[in-house]
């Protein structure tokens, strides 16, 4: 799993790719929250574009869950963008789309989020 | 080990059927026949297996309660929850009252849904029968005589017919029972759980409920992982969705399918059990949990051999 951090004119973009297993499960959500605290009350919302994620496992969905928690308790938005048939499926199984909106891509996330 | 009968696998309270439920079956067995004629009993019978589960059958509601079948003359029971009751009908059905049997008994934890059958099994008050009781709690015999005394039960715990004893179990440790190697596994949950894997000719069921798994606690999983390692079927707590066992439901002491299927992949569990099924959930959403599990192992598989997944029901009998 390798993490980048995009400019967006209206929402904060984290663009993970590749797997978010047990092992990168932790890295994962600790690069989230360097990046919660800017997410806060009336800024940007944070915007996972998960177009390049190929696997994520039921530890990467709990790192999910704690970001998105720690977000929604500052008062912040987010939302995951572009992600992949398979991973949409694995959310859909695991009741994460009731958690995390999904958008189509990082645009349609920052209209609606923003 | 030959076969795993399943006589209770409801999570936390027995449920019972509605009338409103039972209707909504019959409308839906109507709607699939449309009209159609059946040319003989055998036919309707045929049709009526081709419906749904959730349509022609029921998940059913008894409290934890599982039996494995050895072979042997003595019997092992998982858990006494409501499902003791008709587990005990069938032992005297098969054995009556005149020929003593041996019953060993291996308790995950003290809370009531996995004790409430105790007082319903008949072979307990026949004399000759011999019931050992297993389990890994220091309080283990209070909590069975606790819910045979007034005024909580009309027949106190001393009219017990039966030789009851208690065997205490160490975590981690192989015991030898009834020609079996049984090792208990300390589960997470209030006031702490115990799985306990079964092995013995050639065959591995290991039953694991009651039980939350920390995804960020790695010690953890490897332990479990080990214990379900290579297992011909594990019975696990799939009581919650992954969502809802991380945050609402956090620290409730139960997990997942989602969790089931992960940890049966890397410990190469060849099928897995759904158990524990939240009292809430009706039969079309069980049956809906089952297909969406099946698919997530389809789709996280990756080159494993498959994981075969099935949803245990009150009467499903599991051959190994
Ligand atoms: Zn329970
Ligand atoms: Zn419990």
């Amino acid at each position: 799993m390798n993490l980048t951090v995009r400019d967006h004119p209206i929402a904060f973009v984290v663009a993970p790719t590749g797997r978010i297993d047990h092992g990168s499960a932790d890295p994962f959500l600790l690069a989230l929250q360097e990046v919660i605290p800017t997410c806060s009350a009336g800024s940007r919302p944070l915007i996972l574009d998960f177009s390049a994620v190929q696997y994520i496992s039921s530890a990467g969905l709990r790192s999910l869950m704690v970001a998105a928690r720690q977000i929604k308790a500052a008062g912040g938005r987010i939302g995951i963008a572009g992600v992949q048939p398979l991973v949409r499926e694995v959310f859909a199984i695991a009741r994460f789309e009731l958690v995390i909106p999904c958008f189509e891509d990082v645009d349609a996330a920052a209209r609606s989020l923003a | 080990m030959k076969k795993v009968v399943f006589w209770g696998t409801r999570g936390s309270l027995p449920i019972a059927l509605t009338a409103d439920a039972v209707r909504h079956k019959v409308m839906a067995a109507l709607t699939a026949a449309n009209g159609r004629r059946f040319a003989s009993r055998s036919e309707l019978a045929d049709f009526v297996d081709g419906l749904p589960f959730a349509t022609a059958g029921t998940f059913g509601g008894h409290s934890s309660c599982v039996e494995i079948v050895t072979g042997g003359p003595e019997h092992i029971i998982c858990d006494m929850g409501s499902g003791a009751r008709p587990l005990a009908q069938a032992k005297l059905a098969a054995y009556g009252a005149a020929r003593p049997q041996v019953y060993h008994v291996f308790i995950s934890h003290l809370h009531w849904d996995h004790l409430m059958g105790f007082p319903f099994f008949l072979p307990m008050y026949i004399p000759g029968n011999r019931i050992v009781i297993h389990g890994c709690h220091d309080r283990l015999e209070e909590a069975m005589r606790l819910q045979m005394r007034a005024p909580c039960f009309p027949v106190d715990y001393s009219q017990a017919g039966a030789t009851i004893e208690y065997h205490a179990m160490t975590p981690g440790q192989p015991h030898a029972v009834a020609g079996l190697t049984v090792t208990p596994h300390r589960q997470l949950h209030a006031g702490d759980s115990y799985g306990y894997r079964f092995a013995g000719q050639g065959r591995c069921v290991v039953y694991s409920t009651d039980s939350e798994h920390k995804l960020e606690d790695n010690g953890e999983r490897q332990g479990f992982i080990e214990f379900f390692q290579a297992a011909d079927l594990v019975v696990f707590d799939a009581m919650y969705s992954l969502a809802e066992a991380v945050s609402v439901k956090a620290d409730w002491g139960h997990s997942s399918n989602v969790v089931g299927v992960e940890l049966c992949q890397a410990a190469g569990a060849r099928r897995l059990a759904l158990f524990h099924h939240e009292p809430v959930n009706d039969d079309e959403q069980l049956g809906r949990l089952l297909d969406e599990t099946r698919r997530f192992e389809a789709i996280t598989r990756e080159g494993r051999a498959p994981l075969e997944i099935i949803s245990a029901y009150d009467g499903l009998v599991v051959d190994l």
